[in-house]
């Protein structure tokens, strides 16, 4: 639909000629040393990136001739244009390596700056293809510290979160200033080996704090998708970037006001039924994975940090062709308990599936929040409190399925009762508890069962209390009561959750009258 | 040398290697008990145990070393 490059073909050749000579110059990018250099890298050229990324490769470019006296910097390093991506339009800044390293120049930050603009106006996604140096220093004062300078480029991403879905590609470094451009996108998926994002080099580490350290430590992509958390998925080529991001836009609508799109209904993946994955013993890990896999659309998951947290899962995934989001406790992973990681992680999830109308799904089976000296001192109750606040403010419907145990603040940060789920689905092994029976018995019993000289005694005693602990927090008491809403037979889970889901698709809850709340971190 | 740490305080609820044995990437190395749960501790990288830090029964810290390998 969009022609690359067209000319117009007058008599006037004269004037034909100097114009394509200066486009050709323009689609050539930089020096041919560069371009050699990046193939070393495994890096595509900026213009095969975007040719990848669009339907049909084509796309409408603004800002071409930018900086096109200067002669050496084509576009200025920044490549500025609207497509189609699964038939959606699009809006995309792309930097260009090729021309000083990326480097963002006055005109660079303006490119930016109005291709944001245009995402706001015509309310479409906008991507951000990221492979730069920072700051051009001989440039500063016009792209630096002015009201249209990079600082801008960040107010917008600010402005434009939850408005739109923005996705972060990066596909080289991202330094310094330039690093918050994927620290305010909703998703960042990362080339390893390639992709970086760090305040101060190793450099400059060295030689401000001392530290000898490499790239890849201070801010590779492995990093940043295990242990910071700043990045969401890590990919081993540019085409898996693309691939990865093309299949992530199609969970989203193109802004906050419309409703994202259900597909047709595709058979969950074969395999063993829940009844046979989920232990009996509360206390023996499984994959929640592979129960995740019984529920959805057989190859519908899209894994947001994967690598980060993996006690608790988050993705995208359908539900006979509806979007969902799924925040699932992995008891395979540190037991399925919550960290200050996981809450973090839990947390942006959440908002980030509300923001665009992407129904939530919670997976509990959680012995609830991890306690100790480590996680007090890091403010577990905070980051807790923070996980509680987001789950608790998602307003798009919600469903909570206690899966096997929900122990403590563990119920409540997995939309417990009190926490307005639309439902609260039990499995037949569900257990709802303050704590588990042998935490509770040692609890209220301790002085009791030292008491008891006779061995024999103690643990029949112990046995006792436990019996009947397990009695009182029998999940048919609490359905009786009802606490819990519904229980189903987990190979009736699916269906129960589609016609669910479909049934709630109109809901709508007005926001209370106020500003906004005050976020606990 | 390679290290293994404990990712969550707990105490050690199984010790399923020996010294000197060869274990390969995901290979369950240890069981810790944590908050009335089994957790189990697989290997990140393959190699040849060279010591087994913590026993059954001995309370770990988030961040100390379980085992380290040659």
């Amino acid at each position: 639909m969009y022609a690359k490059g067209a000319t117009r073909v007058t008599e006037n050749t004269t004037y034909n000629e100097q114009l394509e000579e200066k486009l050709e110059k323009i689609f050539a990018g930089g020096q041919p040393k560069y371009h050699e250099k990046m193939k070393e890298q495994n890096k595509l050229f900026v213009r095969d990136r975007l040719a990848l990324l669009f339907d049909e490769g084509s796309y409408l470019e603004d800002g071409r001739f930018a900086n096109c006296e200067a002669n050496d910097l084509p576009a200025d390093g920044v490549v500025t244009a609207m497509g189609k991506v699964n038939g959606q339009t699009v809006c995309v800044m792309a930097n260009d390596s090729t021309v000083k390293a990326g480097s963002w120049g006055s005109r660079t930050v303006e490119k930016i700056i109005r291709i944001q603009e245009i995402a706001e106006k015509n309310r479409v996604p906008m991507l951000y293809l990221v492979d730069s140096a920072g700051a051009r220093i001989t440039d500063q004062l016009d792209m630096f510290p002015n009201r249209r300078g990079a600082g801008k480029i960040f107010h917008n991403q600010v402005r434009l979160s939850g408005f739109i879905p923005q996705i972060c590609l990066l596909f080289g470094p991202s330094a310094a200033g330039g690093a918050y451009i994927p620290a305010f996108c909703d998703i960042v998926i990362m080339v390893e080996g390639n992709a970086s994002m760090y305040l101060g080099s190793p450099r400059m580490a060295e030689k401000v704090i001392g530290e000898k350290v490499s790239l890849e430590e201070m801010g590779g992509a492995r990093m940043h998708c295990s242990i910071s958390g700043c990045g969401d998925v890590l990919v081993t080529s540019e085409e898996d970037a693309i691939s990865e991001a093309r299949r992530y836009l199609a969970y989203f609508p193109a802004n906050f006001t419309e409703k994202p799109k259900v597909i047709e209904t595709i058979a969950s993946k074969e395999g063993r039924s829940l009844e046979a994955i989920i232990p009996e013993n509360q206390n023996a890990p499984f994959d929640m994975y592979e129960a995740i896999d019984q529920l959805i659309d057989e190859g519908s998951f899209f894994d947001v940090k994967k690598l980060f947290a993996p006690e608790i899962i988050t993705g995208l995934a359908r539900i006979e062709g509806q979007p969902v989001g799924i925040i699932a406790n992995q008891p395979k992973a540190k037991g399925g308990v919550l960290f200050v990681d996981s809450a973090d992680k839990a947390t942006k999830f959440i908002n980030l599936c509300d923001a665009f109308s992407i129904p939530l799904l919670f997976l509990a089976d959680v012995p609830g929040f991890m306690i100790g000296t480590k996680v007090e001192r890091a403010g577990i109750i905070r980051h807790g409190a923070k996980l509680i606040m987001a789950m608790s403010s998602a307003t798009v419907p919600k469903i909570s399925v206690i899966v096997r145990k929900a122990y403590g603040a563990g119920l409540y940060a997995m939309a417990g009762p009190a926490f307005e789920p639309d439902v609260c689905i039990a499995l037949p092994t569900a257990q709802i508890a303050v704590m588990g029976p042998e935490a509770a018995v040692n609890a209220v019993y301790s002085n009791k069962i030292e008491a008891i000289e006779d061995p024999k005694e103690r643990i029949k005693f112990v046995q006792e209390k436990h019996h009947e602990y397990k009695e009182e927090i029998n999940i048919y008491k609490l359905a009786s009561e009802m606490i819990i809403d519904e229980i189903v037979k987990p190979s009736d889970l699916r269906s129960v959750l589609a016609d669910r889901y479909r049934a709630y698709s109109t809901k709508d809850i007005p926001q209370p009258p106020r500003k906004h709340p005050v976020y606990p971190v | 040398m390679k290290q293994l740490q404990s990712t969550m305080a707990g105490t050690v609820f199984t010790v399923n290697v020996k010294e000197g044995e060869e274990v390969t990437v995901g290979q369950t190395v240890m069981v810790l008990e944590s908050m009335k749960m089994e957790i189990p501790v697989e290997a990140e990288v393959a190699g040849k145990v060279a010591t087994i830090n913590s026993q059954v029964g001995d309370f770990v810290n988030e961040g100390d070393v379980l085992v380290t390998f040659e």
